[in-house]
């Protein structure tokens, strides 16, 4: 077991971890935010997408161990105070999601996307969102809340 | 409140989901996220061999490992299962149905479950699942759907002496012509590529004991009232034992429309130990324990007389069973076995499905069902017939179309209602085809590396599974019905309890629009319940693009029911006769008196108080109605697809797809559109990218996301959508579905695309998927 200090969605905790242990199982089983899913076991689909110290990253890949002392934002994190991010109330306005599996882990690869300052247009978004798997929308209402989102946050070309 | 206009419009209108909310903020309900106390976490040992003899399978040293619980095989767990998994669906008389049940001794695909291990955590399951030993005798394997059937090859089922499964045929003759004696005749062999579903969330399984003999069954499924039947005859319990509960479920797309091992296992363990049994796919896992679509061998043929009128059409299909019968398995052709004509006139009709054994997963319902692979030999063969015949393949089209509804085709059933001139037509306003044409001339010219094509697709399907007497004639198990039940409470809010069972389409939302006019309230104040057994006791669940068709239009008809009780206590209470009421919105008003006026919501709460109610009328404002649709219901439409193929890589790339949909009445567009997005979506990767394929030893090659192309945002393009409208007539809310019928339509086009980009370098077929590959060898052997 190895000690572990991770600040998760603004709350602090110390976890004695095996080294196998997976982040997004980390985040599942023992904190119990269960907003972050598993899609796949090889890293291709995205459903496990949270913010590494503000970057998206996919959970299922990374080890626990991996991200002692960073900071990470789940879906969890995201809305204030009731009051949703601007990339989830634009998936809500653009119907962008159907049955929301994958729906945490496109959001959280969005926000990251739109604060990298790389969601400028349609062609952009789509490459940026390479790494996120959807079965559901077909990703024509995701492209769209997106570049809403990205209006809404002030990072649009 | 009075009634105001705009309270009659919530159908028709983008309504935002409900559902959304918790979806978008990491509250889901998905099965995984669940695990009560004492919870045991279960590992399936599968086969790594497609064929092959579990001659000793040793839980010694699982059994030992840490946190394990139990470990058993197949021997073990025999006396469990009162009946073998269950098959829907005996498609004849004489059908092969070997028996299989949730373990066994003799794998007969990759991925077949020889043993379970329980154990205290997730981790220490499929560790010591690792542990477990068995002495594996391989079998000779088949897992190609073509050669099946020819001598010598191994069989999937040694005792049946054959790997045939069943053969089925629909054979009509109106006019009297031989199909050989045509002006022209046009014949293509085709391959459907068998396809992965990959719903985004794997299965699940958490099976819970009660105290009194009672299970509960959480599954990521798409037929949870379905299930409780089949598991509850299969374990040998009541029904009234069992609750079945699928909460939010991560997509299905037909692959959650069956009874699974696993959950068997579930519910047969957590009663042997008392303790809580879970069980998650990994994704490697569900590429072989999930079923599989499509793996069919199709030959086609269209015979016409020299101006056009196609006189016969003739489909001779080869589908690919796998190792066993799952729930639908064997129907899967028959859904499409109706509509082997199109969306064309066409009175000579002959179809015959042979269903075969392969050593292979099985293959069950996948978005379209038997459709897709209707439609795409239909209108691939359409384009080589035009050609043939020297005319344009839209006006080949045209002329074919059926244009007076209702219309009896030559299969039998009957088309409720259509315009398939004007969804073409519309589709070629938005197009701009002579654009187009003009852009690919130029290319030609220019002889540039990225060629353009554009490829049509004109569809109907048949769908708002369905008819019961129609299932009962060709022998499906269960009837196509579903229920809905309305409760008007006391202060006027409105529950909602619906035999449907959604997964990503937004019943919630578009029940509660419907219901919401029909009774005239606020769509705020209408609640939908569904998903448990407990909860929602009756229905028949969601496929085959049925929910809206049926479990939809029975809550026209519960609302009906309260309607009339109502206005029965309304007519009581203002003492005039009922039919001296006037109903709008929600309130009942006294003709020529409108100032005498009672709501629904001030009835609510008088027929619950019933004080005072008119003699014999019972308490309460509830009303169930029960709906068997007198048809399948028929969307249709024309699509387009646009592709640039690099001529230098074979790449071929989706640049523009235009679809025009016709399925009836849309109650909300925001959700008809994204079903439309997602349906062409896995309809366009059939043509591009998917395809799930075997070595000849029967090991399967695409299994992962890796392997297998689950297209991301890079390989699409933005869709450009339009509708037109014919309300079906046999449904007072005049809907037809819309969950397949881009799946159904899309493929095609696409395909068709590809092939008029390469048509003047003389490429005449590309098998799909289209891979750069097989783009590249096309082009080459053209030039050869």
């Amino acid at each position: 077991m190895r000690r572990v200090a991770l600040t998760v969605n603004g709350t602090a905790y110390e976890l004695e971890l095996e080294p196998r242990e997976l982040l997004v199982y980390v985040l599942r089983d023992r904190l119990g935010l269960t907003g972050t899913n598993v899609g796949c076991d090889t890293s291709s689909c995205g459903s496990c997408t949270v913010l590494v110290d503000g970057l998206s990253a996919k959970s299922c890949t990374l080890l626990g161990v991996q991200v002692d002392g960073a900071e990470i934002t789940t879906i969890e994190g995201l809305a204030t105070n009731g009051e949703l991010h601007p990339v989830q109330q634009a998936f809500h306005d653009n119907h962008a999601l159907q049955c929301g599996y994958c729906t945490p882990g496109m959001v959280m690869a969005a926000v990251s996307l739109i604060e990298e300052g790389a969601a400028t247009n349609e062609e952009a978004i789509r490459e940026g969102l390479e790494g996120n798997l959807c079965r559901c929308t077909g990703y024509h209402n995701i492209v769209l809340a997106v570049k809403d989102a990205a209006a809404a946050m002030g990072s649009a070309s | 409140m009075s009634a105001t206009e705009e309270k009659s419009a919530y159908v028709g209108a983008p309504v935002k989901r409900r559902e959304d909310e918790p979806l978008l903020t990491g509250r889901g309900t998905y099965v995984d996220n669940m695990a009560p106390v004492g919870t045991v976490f279960m590992a399936v040992v599968r086969s790594p061999f497609a064929h092959a003899r579990a001659t000793s399978i040793d839980l010694t040293a699982a059994k030992a490992a840490d946190g394990v619980v139990a470990a058993f095989s197949a021997a073990d767990l025999q006396d469990d299962w009162k009946a073998a998994m269950p098959c829907a669906w005996p498609v004849t008389e004489e059908m092969k149905n070997p028996p299989h049940y949730p373990l066994t001794d003799v794998a007969r695909y990759q991925g077949d479950g020889v043993a379970v291990v329980m154990a205290e955590s997730r981790a220490q399951a499929k560790d010591a699942a690792e542990l477990v030993d068995v002495d594996w005798e391989p079998l000779d394997a088949i897992a190609d759907v073509s050669t099946a059937l020819d001598d010598g090859v191994p069989l999937v089922h040694p005792d049946l002496g054959s790997n045939e499964c069943y053969v089925w045929r629909l054979d009509t003759d109106a006019t009297g012509e031989t199909l050989e004696d045509a002006d022209v005749v046009v014949s293509r062999r085709y391959y459907q590529p068998r396809l992965i579903p990959n719903a985004m969330e794997p299965r699940a399984v958490l099976a819970i004991p009660g105290a009194t003999g009672d299970v509960t069954l959480y599954s990521t499924t798409q037929i949870p009232h379905i299930l409780r039947v089949l598991v509850a005859a299969t374990l040998g319990l009541h029904e009234s034992k069992v609750r079945v509960v699928a909460p939010d479920v991560g997509g299905g797309f037909g692959s959650k429309l069956d009874v699974y091992a696993e959950e068997l296992l579930a519910l047969a363990l957590c009663r042997r130990l008392g303790r809580p049994v879970k069980w998650v796919e990994e994704r490697s896992e569900n590429y072989v324990a999930t079923i599989h679509g499509r793996d069919f061998v199709t030959e086609y043929t269209l015979a016409a007389r020299k101006d056009g009128t196609i006189t016969h059409c003739r489909a001779r299909v080869t589908a690919a069973m796998g190792a066993y019968l799952q729930l639908v398995t064997p129907g899967i052709p028959l859904l499409g076995a109706w509509i082997y004509s199109g969306p064309y006139a066409i009175p000579n009709y002959s179809v015959e499905f042979t269903g075969v054994f392969t050593n292979t997963t099985p293959t069950d319902a996948y978005r379209g069902a038997g459709r897709p692979e209707a439609t795409y030999v239909i209108e691939r063969t359409m384009n080589d017939l035009a050609d043939e015949l020297g005319m344009d393949r839209l006006e080949l089209r045209r002329k074919n179309f059926i244009s007076e509804f209702p219309f009896t085709l030559a299969s039998g059933l009957t088309v409720d209602s259509g315009d398939y001139h004007a969804s073409l037509d519309k589709l070629l306003e938005v197009l701009d085809l002579d654009g187009l044409r003009a852009e690919q001339e130029k290319r030609r010219e220019n002889g540039v590396e990225k060629q353009l094509g554009v490829g049509f697709s004109t569809y109907n399907e048949m769908c708002g599974l369905a008819p019961s007497r129609i299932l009962g004639a060709i022998r499906y198990a269960a009837g196509g019905w579903d229920q809905a039940t309305i409760r008007v409470h006391p202060t006027g809010s409105v529950q909602v309890v619906t035999g449907t069972s959604p997964h990503g389409q937004g019943h919630e939302t578009a029940w509660s629009q419907i219901v919401a006019d029909q009774l005239g309230c606020d769509i705020g104040e209408v609640e939908v319940l569904h998903g448990d057994t407990a909860v929602s006791s009756i229905g028949m669940d969601s496929y085959g693009s049925r929910s809206l068709p049926v479990g939809g239009v029975a809550l026209c008809f519960a609302a009906d029911k309260i309607i009339d009780k109502a206005r029965e206590l309304a007519a009581h209470e203002l003492e005039v006769s009922s039919d001296d009421l006037e109903y709008a919105d929600g309130s009942f008003t006294v003709k020529g008196s409108p100032d005498k006026e009672r709501t629904i919501k001030a009835l609510a709460f008088t027929a619950w108080s019933a004080h005072d109610l008119p003699d014999g009328m019972e308490p309460g404002l509830e009303a169930t109605a029960v709906y068997d649709p007198p048809n399948f219901s028929w969307p249709a439409g024309a699509h387009a697809a646009v592709v640039e193929v690099d001529t230098e890589t074979g790449d071929a790339r989706l640049v523009r797809y235009v679809a025009v949909d016709d399925v009836g009445t849309v109650v909300n567009p925001l959700i008809v559109d994204g079903q439309v997005h997602g349906g062409i979506t896995q309809g366009i990767s059939t043509a591009l990218y998917e395809e799930g394929t075997y070595d000849e030893d029967g090991n399967l090659q695409s299994a992962n996301l890796i392997t297998y192309l689950v297209p991301s945002a890079a390989e699409l393009p933005s869709f450009e959508l339009e509708r037109t409208e014919s309300k079906s007539p046999t449904n007072p809310l005049g809907v037809k579905g819309v969950g397949e019928t881009g799946t159904i339509a899309a493929a095609p086009a696409v395909i068709g695309a590809v092939i008029d980009a390469l048509s003047h370098l003389g490429v005449k077929d590309i098998q799909m998927p289209a891979t750069p590959e097989r783009v590249w060898r096309a082009i080459q052997e053209a030039k050869a």
